[in-house]
């Protein structure tokens, strides 16, 4: 497809700079892009290495804000709350997902309708999302509260409440979020399979549990692949969520790096630190993004 | 100079040379067939001609002038798709002015051309329409029509027969024909089929790995092909190559050849060129419709000569029977009458015309007789 | 793929089926019934446990209060100017976004150059920074450009981190697009800007439709860019909406942050249901690229 690359030199000035033309119209996003993605990479980077407080100062200390944030107890909370809520995120909405993928895949009357449903939590803001469960899940008047005037006055559920059991709140919420996308995605997938293999599975004797176990489900792995990316980046991100949902509390429980980051630098005016902790962000994402985004477009070769 | 030149063109990707250096000459009025397998050069070579790609080195001329680093817009040419790449937003009728606008011509100068053109072609009942509601021939005639509109210099056509179902691609084959004939155009047509190759063509270039291997007219190509390669691609069944060697009997060249009996037999050369290399191991090539049964064979050669070889397999295509051997090791298809009574397992009198033999040699494929 | 060997057996199999796709449906519907009844009753009603039932008193006292006179971080005005504010950010921001990434998706598919697809995977990545990283230089950029805490600059830094998917999704689109037409077009005497607009955006609508809504839902619900950004005049709704709900001063009223809740989702839940299907196709392109 490289037809409009002209090797050949031009005479006048009006054909070269027809030849130009593409690569000028591209040229102002990628002055943007390289300006304030990469140029901006650079320079938060840079300050990750500064003795920046409140404003972004040049005295350069080296590892200094690595070795303090690795030291500071909030980032250790967030580091292994992200962990928790990252492997439960992700395996609960697979789970989930590729269940509801496959039971709406039996010829389902108003799948349409059904998936309609599953999906629209992903329309909302995660601030609604949080909000909504926020209420629902607290003690005073949510589902404890309903459940206790019902008549099971024993009835506990206030992990919203409890440092120990905070994060989970998190997960529920988030699940509840993208587990109708990520059915979505292992749909597509379902519906790519080829129908005569099927049918063919059918013929040699496969129940329908063996069907799925061991000619559909290994199929998927590019949904699955697909879904592991976006929900690990989303998880890394999560931001919104927390703020709304349980504001890092109760105390620090339910801190992330996304949240971490952004008390540090704003509130705590510890900008260097923040600017550490925001390149370890970058650099997980980069891990899983950077390896799959090369895949996707050499294949597009 | 020709018409359109074509001198030392190369194509080269980086390193990758996909078009070595090419010289063709047609004059006008010519019909030019590009023809060969998938990747060997054929629509990169029409691709520069069209000004889509660049020459990597050499010259590509236009009456003379040099079209190297002019636009497509600039060439005075039009070009015919494979798809038809037909406008899905416009009408037909918006299809064909398109170029016509981009031109600068008037309107009324428009109307009267789409006219003309549309008569020519029977798409004036079609002129409102959008292409998704048309049928593959009547895309294909759009196409054309957008195509002759232009009164270009040179039409360019790439592979434009191949998305059309058998029988439609016969009739359009003939419909162009006709059209070359009654304009006399100049044409550049890159095929994969040696059949439209053939039928359609005034001069044939046959291409493969980025180097023409034959240029000549289709009779040319058909009858004397210039390498195995040429020979094998051109004609349907192709051409029967198979291993013999040149032996003397009485003095004359002769073709020893080995059946898959065990027994060997030698049918004389219907001419004398290969007398200076008796002893020397040959491809033989000829076409199975130089290979019948005793009665079908050709009255008006002097040189056909029985073989009795064993029958492989027989296949009864209708108006022939396509009749199986193997000789040195090949499958040798003769083409007999169809009510020849032959069945495999027959040991069988082939009558092999040898005034339509060619040989090649094994190690350049090069034809040497 | 469901065999029909035992008809009562799988009939069985059917409604066991079915009730567990209705069970999700109540899981998934849940919090927006939650958020739509208790938003519609007095605050008395939910303080008493009331939570999951319909409500006693109807009223409409909550929506009113949240549109226009609850306390949104200093100032009682409801969450109206936000909202407007939202509107005013949203439009030109997926405007700008959109029109730059078709001519980038344009150049990117039918004018290509020797390192056009890493250039494309540059812009990409951009879409999957944490944007943490870009907070702090950002703000100060912001600054020199005398856009600090204005509408005008989150319509500026949404457009520039928009840049990245608006592209990804005509690029994927027009790779599918024909290339022969645009060389048909070219010899036709069309130039770059003629064959962009009379053969290739004629038939862009679709995704057009799906890289306006994604661009929408995206900017429409962005938390941390507006909480950034902005000052208390250019909030955006998602903004406005924490401060309401997290505002530590006297009673909580939860009917009045529900009802907020479902006012900063409409736009975007009205999308889903007019266009669901552009919205889902938008999702599986920004996540399976092809």
């Amino acid at each position: 497809m490289s037809f409009s690359e002209k090797a050949n030199p031009r005479g006048s000035v009006g054909d070269r700079l027809r030849d130009a033309l593409p690569r000028l119209v591209l040229s102002p996003s990628v002055a943007i892009v390289a300006i304030f993605v990469y140029g901006f990479i650079f320079f938060t980077l840079y300050l990750s290495f500064t003795d920046s407080r409140i404003l972004p100062s040049f005295g350069w200390v080296g590892w200094h804000n690595y070795d303090n944030l690795f030291r500071i107890r909030a980032w250790d909370t967030a580091v292994s709350n992200l962990v928790v809520f990252g492997v439960l995120y992700i395996a609960i909405c697979c789970a989930l997902g590729l269940l509801l993928a496959i039971l709406l895949d039996q010829r389902i009357r108003a799948e349409g309708f059904i998936r309609t449903i599953y999906l629209y939590p992903m329309a909302l803001s995660f601030i609604v999302t949080g909000v909504a469960w926020k209420w629902f899940l607290d003690p005073g008047i949510g589902i404890e509260a309903v459940v206790q005037g019902w008549g099971w006055t024993d009835f506990k559920f206030n992990w919203i409440k409890d440092r120990e059991m905070a994060i989970y709140t998190i997960v529920i919420a988030a699940v509840w979020q993208t587990s109708g996308f990520v059915m979505a995605m292992f749909l597509a997938g379902l519906r790519g399979i080829d129908g005569e293999m099927m049918k063919a599975a059918q013929i040699d004797g496969a129940s329908t549990f063996a069907l799925y176990r061991r000619i559909v489900i290994p199929q998927l792995r590019p949904a699955f692949m697909s879904a592991f990316v976006v929900l690990a980046h989303m998880a890394i991100k999560s931001y919104d969520l927390v703020i709304a949902l349980t504001g890092g509390g109760p105390g620090t429980a339910t801190e992330l790096p996304a949240t971490f980051m952004y008390s540090y630098t704003f509130t705590r005016n510890q900008m260097g630190i923040g600017a550490a902790s925001a390149v370890i962000m970058l650099m997980t994402i980069a891990a899983i993004i950077v390896p799959y985004l090369w895949s996707e477009l050499r294949e597009k070769k | 100079m020709g018409f359109l030149d074509i001198k030392q063109a190369t194509k080269s990707y980086g390193s990758l040379k996909v078009l070595h250096e090419t010289d063709i000459s047609i004059e006008e009025g010519e019909f030019l067939v590009l023809v060969g397998p998938s990747g060997c050069g054929k629509s990169t070579l029409l691709n520069m001609i069209a000004g889509l790609e660049d020459i990597t080195s050499g010259e590509i001329a236009v009456r003379g002038r040099s079209m190297n680093g002019v636009r497509p817009a600039d060439r005075n040419i039009a070009m015919v798709f494979q798809s038809y790449a037909l406008y899905p937003n416009m009408s037909v009728a918006g299809n064909i002015s398109f170029g016509m606008e981009m031109h600068g011509i008037a309107k009324p100068e428009r109307k009267k051309r789409i006219g003309q053109v549309s008569d020519l072609l029977q798409i004036s009942h079609l002129l409102d329409r959008k292409p998704g509601q048309l049928s593959g021939g009547q895309r294909q005639r759009v196409a054309m029509g957008r195509a002759l509109v232009r009164e270009p210099d040179v039409f360019l056509f790439d592979e434009p027969l191949s998305n059309l179902d058998a029988k439609l691609r016969v009739d359009m084959r003939t419909e162009i024909k006709k059209l070359h004939q009654k304009l006399g155009t100049t044409i550049v047509y890159v095929t994969h089929d040696q059949i439209e190759a053939l039928t359609l063509s005034t001069r044939i270039a046959v291409m493969f790995g980025g180097y023409v291997q034959q240029l000549g007219t289709p009779k040319e190509i058909y009858d004397n092909p210039a390498n195995m390669f040429v020979a094998g691609f051109m004609g349907s069944p192709s051409m029967n190559l198979f291993p013999a060697k040149v032996v003397s009997v009485d003095g004359r060249p002769a073709a020893e050849m080995w059946l898959a009996d065990g027994k060997s037999a030698t049918v004389p050369f219907a001419a004398e060129t290969l007398s200076s290399s008796v002893g020397r191991d040959i491809v033989l090539g000829i076409r199975p419709e130089a290979i019948t049964d005793r009665d079908g064979a050709d009255r008006n050669s002097a040189a056909v000569h029985m073989v009795e070889a064993p029958v492989e397999v027989t296949e009864p295509a209708g108006s022939d029977t396509f009749v199986v051997s193997q000789i040195g090791g090949k499958d040798v298809t003769g083409r007999f009458r169809a009510d020849v009574n032959v069945r495999a397992g027959d040991v069988f009198p082939f009558a092999f015309n040898m005034e339509k033999a060619v040989a090649f040699d094994p190690q350049t494929e090069n034809r040497i007789a | 793929m469901v065999t029909a060997s035992n008809s009562r057996a799988s009939s069985f199999g059917r409604i066991v089926l079915y009730a567990v796709l209705g069970l999700f449906c109540i899981y998934y519907l849940l919090p927006l019934y939650v958020m739509l009844v208790n938003s519609l009753k007095p605050l008395s009603e939910i303080t008493a446990g009331g939570m999951m039932s319909l409500p006693r008193d109807w009223t409409f006292a909550p929506w009113l209060s949240a549109w226009s006179s609850a306390q949104v971080g200093v100032e009682a005005t409801g969450l109206r100017p936000y909202f407007l504010n939202s509107i005013v950010m949203v439009v030109p921001a997926v405007a700008l976004s959109t029109l730059v990434g078709a001519l980038n998706g344009y150049v990117l598919t039918k004018w290509t150059f020797r390192g056009s697809t890493i250039v494309f995977g540059l812009l990409l990545f951009g879409c999957f920074i944490p944007f943490q990283m870009v907070l702090i230089p950002m703000a100060r950029m912001l600054g020199l450009m005398g856009l600090a805490g204005s509408v005008a600059g989150l319509v500026f830094v949404h457009f520039v981190y928009g840049i990245g998917f608006s592209t990804l999704y005509f690029r994927n689109y027009y790779a599918a697009f024909p290339t022969e037409l645009v060389r048909a077009a070219q010899i036709d005497g069309a130039g770059f800007f003629r064959i962009f607009l009379r053969i290739l955006l004629p038939s862009s609508g679709p995704i057009a439709v799906v890289c306006i809504i994604w661009q929408f839902t995206n900017i429409w619900n962005d938390f941390l860019f507006g909480a950034s950004f902005s000052d208390f005049s250019s909030q955006p709704m998602t903004v406005a909406l924490n401060n309401l709900v997290q505002s530590s001063t006297g009673v909580k009223e939860y009917n009045v942050h529900f009802a907020g809740a479902i006012m900063a989702a409409l736009p975007t839940l009205f999308v889903y249901i007019v266009a669901g299907r552009y919205f889902v196709r938008g999702l599986m392109a920004g996540s399976v690229k092809g």
